[in-house]
This record gives structure tokens, C-alpha cells and sequence, in this order.
């Protein structure tokens, strides 16, 4: 490529307590290719196109743009300069329409607003690129992968040139991540420098031209797509040798049953059925699956048995005792422990640091509290030799949580749950958002606690994740178990068909079809 | 006096009574839409109630007063945006501060302002035409010119919310600060904007009560209006008519209790002073409780905002 670079960033080094996040990283952006930022969790890919940006001002380098000097102060020159990014975690207001939210983003606009002349804007959108979002629904009404649209629409109402992804596909089915592929091949094709964050190889593959590879916030190499292979971008992203699809890893002795629900029914939030006559086994040493598209009661599952939600018919028997209706702190008591899905909403404090975190579930015990005072020493020691021995890379103990990485969060969790010797644990999407390196060790973790006998409730959407992990898989829909199996019998298309609803196994489909 | 005429006189003086809780309910409520919260009301009224009234006994002239009661409003305002937006101190302490500060500052300037009386305070204008319609008239249109300001804001406010871009821009700094930054809009300028534009009509309402409707200086003279216009934004859910009607109920209660006793019901005047207090109690409780605790507030209420903090 002999043409200028549209954008050039050149030695930029970004500081965060306790991380380099870029360490003189150097980037060209041409018009008309797809550029993949490839690097796992914590690698500082959303640092370098924040900066980019205009939100995070770097410490050290320069920023070229059309190989003119550019100094970006805020993200509003950022955007006079043709940079438009859709960041990881969207950047809507989510109690404003969608048209109002692509409103938002227009400099010069009337001191009116005008529905009209917008409304006629995102029409065009709709057919120049196929990218159709409703002008007058509110955000929050919107899937994610609609979100996504209203933020890409946005981007490129105002004109941008440099259109950054944060790991667009993220939260995306494989249908609209296809169609996404498409739209960043038309928008490429338009002239357009396309920035497309992943830590997936496939999808590197798939759509770029160009990827660059970041490791520990250094460039480890830039190259064209069509000269590498997998396993050289795996080994440019995690400096060693992972076995990929690694194979199933045989289960420990299924011991006696530790959990039984029987009849369970609860109420989702918006007040319907959430589990409807749900029934459910569970023995020591098992990882049980389940799988099912989000939303068909997983939650609800997850809330009953961790006592957060109230159980409206049916029993739960933990380890032959009746534990219908307990409190969280009593199950907890019985050994019941939980790793939910939203890391840093429910399962850590953000602003707390590590020690603080460790402690939440501990705070009592006798080794950690002298009557009314907290052992700060006794609990920083322990806190030191988890984190030492989970392998969690944290700026420093007494630095809030907030900071750290997805996938070192998730250890942390982890490890706190695990230190408390749970007999029944339940996970929830423990691998989401989470890099190659960083789920194998959460999987680790998983199965030594299995091997210690430990029964495991593992929900996921991630059915690769499931058919290495699990002794038995469930399929959940509608609120029910509609499939159970020992993982010798799954047939993935079987298990397909369940999540969709679309199968019931043949004793059952005579009544079905009588409705 | 005839019972018509009793009740006309209590509808009226409940717009008298509820216009500087209206005003200061408005200047909340502005503060609040660009996300920061203001305890300080109470303090930033004492001290627009007596800088206006000085500025009006030392001028002669009430207007002068007025605009000198939104500057100290305002300055207050400033105040809290340096503490709250810049160094991002925590806004319910930064608010609390203000008002212990400008209770005893007001109280202080004040002293030698005690029990004179204002040369030309505002009076009631009977409007032409529509002063005479029956009941109405007397009710709503023969106020001073304060009160038709107050509703002319109310009107400017609802349609800056509702229809232009900048009240656009507004609601988003106080939703959601990262993503109007992320898109251009300068939250920091315009959190300072809103927090001064508030502590200015909190400012107004305080001279409401020292050159209106009580033309005089009198130490701690809100009397808590302040506290009862922060309780009234949240009973409005952040909408300026429904701030409009939610005053004037407050200005009738507190209406009504001195009417009670002109017409010489016994009742303890303990009580009827309590009366606007528990009526708020009240209706937060109720809003509350209808709202299963989740309001329509602004989603970043109360939440510094650091750009490169996630
Ligand atoms: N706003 C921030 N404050 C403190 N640390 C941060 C912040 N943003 C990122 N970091 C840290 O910088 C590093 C790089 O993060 P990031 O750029 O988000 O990585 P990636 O997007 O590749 O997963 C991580 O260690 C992360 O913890
Ligand atoms: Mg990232």
C-alpha cells in the first residue's frame, strides 16, 4: 500500500494505575481496509482506540491524521477528524429514542428539533447499508445486536471516515454477526477505514484485511490476513502455545445426589412464569450443563437456588434437607455458593478493592473478625496467597476492583467462591467476554472443584464450552428442562432444535400437537 | 366575609405561598436534569432572600434587588460546581455544606436588616381583562409580576426540555454523561451551566419571600421551603408543570392553615406550621410506594463525572 495512511498513531503510551495499558504502540489506519485489533482481555485494545478517540488523552506519542499533526483534546475533535467509534460497552442513552439518540450526536444542528429531516436520514441509512432500526422506539426496548445498529447508524450520520468496533460481535447471535460482516464490507468499500476489535481468530480471518496483534500493550505484529495462520495469531496473542478445541476432559466418580428440585415453578420480574414445574438432579463430582438461548429461565434458576428469589411451588432439597424458601445467608451456610453472570454488578463490589471483595462472604468467621473489628492482616494474607495461587493479575490488593480485567475479575470471583469449599456451585456464563488464555484457566478451576467433588450447575450459551465441561446437559426452554442427557447421548442438533423450542421428545408431541 | 370570598382568598394566597417554593423547586430541577444533586437549596434561598433585600433597601429598587439575589443564587451555584463537578466532591456533603454556610451568612449579613421595610416591593398587578373573570381572576391574575415570571420560566423550561436540542443535550449529561461526552457534548461546561442557571432561581425564590410576598428581612426566613422544594422535584418526577402544580398544593396547605385561623378555627398553630412538612412526608411516601422506590431521576444523578474513570 503506497498511499498515505488516513491515520497514523505513532509510540503512544497510556498509563493507568498500577498498568501500562499501551506501551508505545504504533498503528496505521488506510482508507478502505478492515483492520482487526486482535489481543486478549486486559491487552489494551480499547485503551489505544479510546485514545484515538479523543476520550483518553496519552501520555507519551503522536496521533497523525492525513499525516497532519492532530492533537485531540476531547472526543469532540476526535469527531471533526472523522473518528467514530462504537465502544465496548454502548454509549446510549437508554431512556431516549433512538432518533433522539442519533440526534444527540449532530454538532451544528437547529436550535429546534426537527423529527422530520432525521427520520428521512435514517431511511436512507436503512437502504444505503440495510441497517434498519426504529427512529421511535426508546433504547432500552432494544436487543443488544439492535443497540449496536442504532450505534453504528449514529457513527455514520456524522460523517465519520475511521469507524472503530469494540468487539462488535461480542454480543451477537451468528446470524446478526454475518449480517454485520456485510455491513463492514460495504463500509469499507465506501472509503472508509474500519477498526474491528476481537479476540476471536476465526472472525479475523473472516472479515480483515490487516490485523495487528497486541500483547500485554505492545504491538506483537502486524500483518495481512491472508498471509498468517490461526495458530501464529494465537501464539502473537498469548506468547505461548495453546491446544485449541482442547479435548473433553474425563469427570471424577459421580458421587450421591446433592440436589433435587422438584415441581419448581417461580415468577420472572416482569411477574409471569419464569420456571414452570421445573425438576432437576444433581450429584457430587457433576458438572451439570445447561444450555438454552438467554432469557428461558436460566436466571430464574440460578435466583431460586441461591435463594434471591422467592420459589412459588415445589420443593428443593439440598443434601436431603428441605431448603425451599431459605434465605441467601442460610444457603450460603449449607455450602451453596454462586457466580453470576454480571461480574462486577452482582458478584464483586467495584469500588471495593480485593481484600475488601474476599471478605464480603467471610466477614464473619471467627479468623477474619475479632467480635465487631475486622482483621485487615489476616484477611490481606489470605487475599495475597488466593490471588498468588489463582494466577489473578491485579494492579495491587488495596486498588478497587473496578479496574481490573474481565477475565482477572472472573478469577477473583472465582477464587473467592472456590475458598469457601462450596458443595453446590453455581456458574453462570463464566467464560463470557473472557480470551482464550483466561477462560482455560476458569475451566481449570472448574474441574479441580469438580474433582473435589463438588456438584456444578453451569449455565452457558456457549455449547463448545458445555460439551467439555459437562457430565449431564439440560436444555432449558420456556422455563422448563426440556431435554436431559449424560453427555455420551448429547446430539448437538438435537440440542439445536430443544433451545428453539421446536422439538419434544415423541411421548410429549402427541399432547403438542392436540393445542 | 362571605364563603366565596374566603375560599378565593385562600386560592390565592396558596399561589403566593407556593411561588418561591416554585421557583426554587425549578432551580432543582434544572440542577438535577444535568445530573447533580443539590442539598443546598435551603442555603443558596437565604442567601438570594437577603442579598436582595439589601440590594433593594441600599438601591430603592426591587428589580436591582431581584437580579442581585440570582447573582448570589448563582455564585452559590458556582460554589458547588467547582466542589462537585471539578473536584468531584461528593454532592450530598458539598449541598449540606452550602446550606449550613449560607444559613449563618445570611443570618450574619442580615442583622442590621432586621424590621426595615422595602421602599417599592412587588405588588399585585390586576392584568387587564382577564383580572376580571370571575373567580379566576382574583385567584390567578391580579399577582405581582414575580408570579407571571414564574410561569413564563415554567412554559420556557418545558418547551427547552421537550423541543429543542440544547434540553436534549441537557437530559443526556444528566442520563448518561459518558455517552453525551463520548459524543462531543461538553459535559463539563454545561453540568457548570445548569448547576449556576439552578442556584440562580433558588436564589429568586428566596428574594420571592423577602420583596414579595413578606417584604422584609427576618433571620432563617425559608423556613425550610428549601428542603421542601428538593422533596417536591422528585414528587414532579423532574417535570417543570407538574413542579408548577405540586407548589401551589404546598402553597395551599400553608395557606390554609392561616386561613383556618383568621376565620378563628381552634386549632394548635404548632400544627398547622407542621402541616406542609408531614404533607411532604406524605407524598413522598406515596410516590415511593407507587413507584415500587424507582424513579423516573436521572440515571447519573448524584455521580461525579471522570472521563477516563470506568
Ligand atoms: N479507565 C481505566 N482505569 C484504570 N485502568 C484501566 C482503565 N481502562 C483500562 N484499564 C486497564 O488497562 C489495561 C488494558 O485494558 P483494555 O484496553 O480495556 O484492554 P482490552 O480492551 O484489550 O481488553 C487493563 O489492565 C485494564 O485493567
Ligand atoms: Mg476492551
Amino acid at each position: 500500500m503506497m498511499k498515505q495512511p488516513l491515520v497514523q498513531m505513532r509510540g503512544i503510551v497510556k498509563k493507568f494505575p498500577g498498568v501500562v495499558a499501551n506501551d508505545h504502540v504504533d498503528l496505521d489506519l488506510f482508507a478502505g481496509e478492515i483492520h482487526a485489533l486482535l489481543g486478549e482481555n486486559g491487552s489494551g485494545k480499547s485503551t489505544i482506540m479510546s485514545i484515538l478517540a479523543g476520550l483518553y488523552k496519552p501520555d507519551a506519542g503522536e496521533i497523525l491524521v492525513d499525516g497532519a499533526p492532530a492533537d485531540f483534546g476531547s472526543p469532540r475533535d476526535a469527531i471533526d477528524a472523522g473518528i467514530g467509534m462504537v465502544h465496548q460497552h454502548f454509549k446510549l442513552v437508554e431512556p431516549f429514542t433512538v432518533a433522539q439518540n442519533i440526534q444527540l450526536s449532530e454538532r451544528d444542528g437547529a436550535f429546534l428539533l426537527s423529527d422530520a429531516a432525521i427520520r428521512q436520514e435514517i431511511k436512507a441509512f436503512e437502504t444505503r447499508f440495510g441497517l434498519a432500526v426504529d427512529p421511535d422506539a426508546p433504547v432500552w426496548q432494544l436487543s443488544v445486536g439492535e443497540k449496536q445498529r442504532v450505534e453504528i447508524v449514529r457513527m455514520l450520520y456524522r460523517g465519520s471516515r475511521v469507524l472503530i468496533l469494540d468487539e462488535p460481535t461480542a454480543v451477537l447471535t451468528p446470524q446478526e454477526t454475518a449480517e454485520l460482516f456485510v455491513n463492514m464490507k460495504k463500509m469499507a468499500a465506501a472509503g472508509c477505514a474500519v477498526v474491528f476489535i476481537t479476540h476471536k481468530m476465526n472472525e479475523v480471518q473472516e472479515v480483515a484485511d490487516r490485523v495487528t496483534v497486541l500483547r500485554g500493550g505492545k504491538v506483537s505484529g502486524t500483518m495481512l490476513c491472508r498471509d498468517v495462520h490461526a495458530q501464529e495469531l494465537v501464539w502473537l496473542m498469548v506468547g505461548r502455545e495453546i491446544v485449541l478445541n482442547a479435548e473433553r476432559c474425563a469427570s471424577g466418580q459421580c458421587g450421591g445426589e446433592i440436589l433435587s428440585m422438584k415441581n419448581v415453578s417461580a415468577l420472572n420480574d416482569s411477574g409471569r412464569p419464569g420456571l414452570s414445574d421445573l425438576a432437576l438432579s444433581l450429584r457430587a463430582g457433576q458438572i451439570f450443563g445447561i444450555a438454552g438461548v438467554a432469557g428461558n429461565g436460566q436466571k430464574e434458576l440460578a435466583e431460586v437456588l441461591t435463594g434471591l428469589r422467592r420459589t412459588e411451588t415445589g420443593s428443593i432439597q439440598f443434601l436431603g434437607e428441605n431448603v425451599t424458601g431459605m434465605s441467601p445467608s442460610e444457603l450460603i451456610a449449607r455450602g451453596i455458593s454462586y457466580v453470576p453472570e454480571d461480574r462486577l454488578g452482582m458478584g464483586l463490589v467495584p469500588s471495593l478493592d480485593a481484600v475488601e471483595n474476599m471478605l464480603l462472604k467471610s466477614y464473619t468467621h471467627p479468623e477474619y473478625s475479632h467480635g465487631w473489628l475486622i482483621n485487615r492482616k489476616a484477611a490481606e494474607a489470605k487475599t495475597a496467597a488466593v490471588v498468588q495461587q489463582y494466577n489473578v493479575k491485579l494492579a495491587g490488593l488495596s486498588q478497587p476492583v473496578r479496574s481490573m480485567s474481565g477475565g482477572n475479575l472472573q478469577k477473583l470471583l472465582l477464587a473467592r467462591e472456590i475458598s469457601e469449599h462450596p458443595k453446590l456451585i453455581i456458574v453462570v456464563y463464566p467464560a463470557r467476554g473472557l480470551d482464550v488464555g483466561a477462560t482455560e484457566s476458569i475451566h481449570k478451576l472448574l474441574m479441580e472443584l469438580r474433582d473435589q467433588g463438588a456438584a456444578i450447575l453451569l449455565v452457558s450459551e456457549d455449547l463448545d464450552e458445555l460439551m467439555k465441561l459437562s457430565d449431564r446437559v439440560g436444555v432449558m426452554f420456556g422455563g422448563q428442562i426440556v431435554g436431559n442427557f449424560p453427555i455420551e447421548e448429547v446430539d448437538l442438533e438435537e440440542v439445536g432444535l430443544l433451545m428453539m423450542g421446536l422439538f419434544r421428545p415423541k411421548e410429549e408431541r402427541i399432547h403438542g400437537d392436540g393445542r | 366575609m362571605g364563603e366565596q370570598a374566603f375560599y378565593i382568598a385562600i386560592l390565592s394566597s396558596a399561589v403566593i405561598a407556593g411561588t418561591p417554593i416554585l421557583y426554587a423547586a425549578l432551580g432543582e430541577l434544572v440542577t438535577e436534569r444535568a445530573g447533580v444533586t443539590n442539598l443546598g437549596v435551603e442555603g443558596m434561598m437565604l442567601i438570594g432572600a437577603v442579598s436582595g433585600f439589601m440590594a433593594a433597601i441600599v438601591t430603592g429598587n426591587s428589580w436591582i434587588g431581584f437580579a442581585a439575589a440570582m447573582l448570589a443564587g448563582g455564585a452559590m451555584g458556582l460554589i458547588h460546581a467547582v466542589l462537585t463537578v471539578s473536584l468531584r466532591a461528593n454532592q450530598v456533603v458539598s449541598g449540606l455544606a452550602l446550606t449550613l454556610f449560607g444559613t449563618g451568612l445570611s443570618g450574619y449579613l442580615g442583622k442590621s436588616y432586621i424590621g426595615i421595610p422595602v421602599a417599592e416591593p412587588f405588588r399585585g398587578v390586576s392584568l387587564p381583562l382577564l383580572g376580571d373573570i370571575p373567580l379566576l381572576g382574583p385567584v390567578l391574575f391580579r399577582h405581582d409580576v414575580l408570579i407571571y415570571l414564574s410561569w413564563a420560566i415554567v412554559l420556557a423550561l418545558w418547551f427547552f426540555l421537550s423541543r429543542t436540542r440544547a434540553g436534549l443535550n441537557l437530559q443526556a449529561i444528566g442520563e448518561n454523561p459518558g455517552a453525551a461526552d463520548s459524543l462531543g457534548i461538553p459535559v463539563f461546561s454545561l453540568r457548570y451551566f445548569y448547576v449556576i442557571v439552578g442556584g440562580m432561581l433558588c436564589g429568586a425564590g428566596g428574594a420571592y419571600l423577602s420583596l414579595a410576598s413578606a417584604p422584609s428581612w427576618l433571620e432563617n426566613m425559608t423556613a425550610g421551603r428549601g428542603w421542601i422544594a428538593v422533596a417536591l422535584v422528585i414528587f414532579a418526577l423532574w417535570k417543570p408543570g407538574r413542579a408548577l402544580v405540586g407548589s401551589y398544593l404546598f402553597g395551599g396547605i400553608d395557606a390554609l392553615g392561616f386561613h383556618l385561623q383568621a376565620a378563628g378555627v381552634h386549632v394548635s398553630h404548632f400544627f398547622l406550621q407542621m402541616l406542609p412538612y408531614l404533607f411532604t412526608i406524605a407524598v413522598l411516601t406515596i410516590v415511593m410506594a407507587r413507584r415500587g422506590g424507582r424513579l423516573a431521576a436521572p440515571g447519573s444523578l448524584g455521580i461525579p463525572y471522570d472521563r477516563e474513570q470506568r
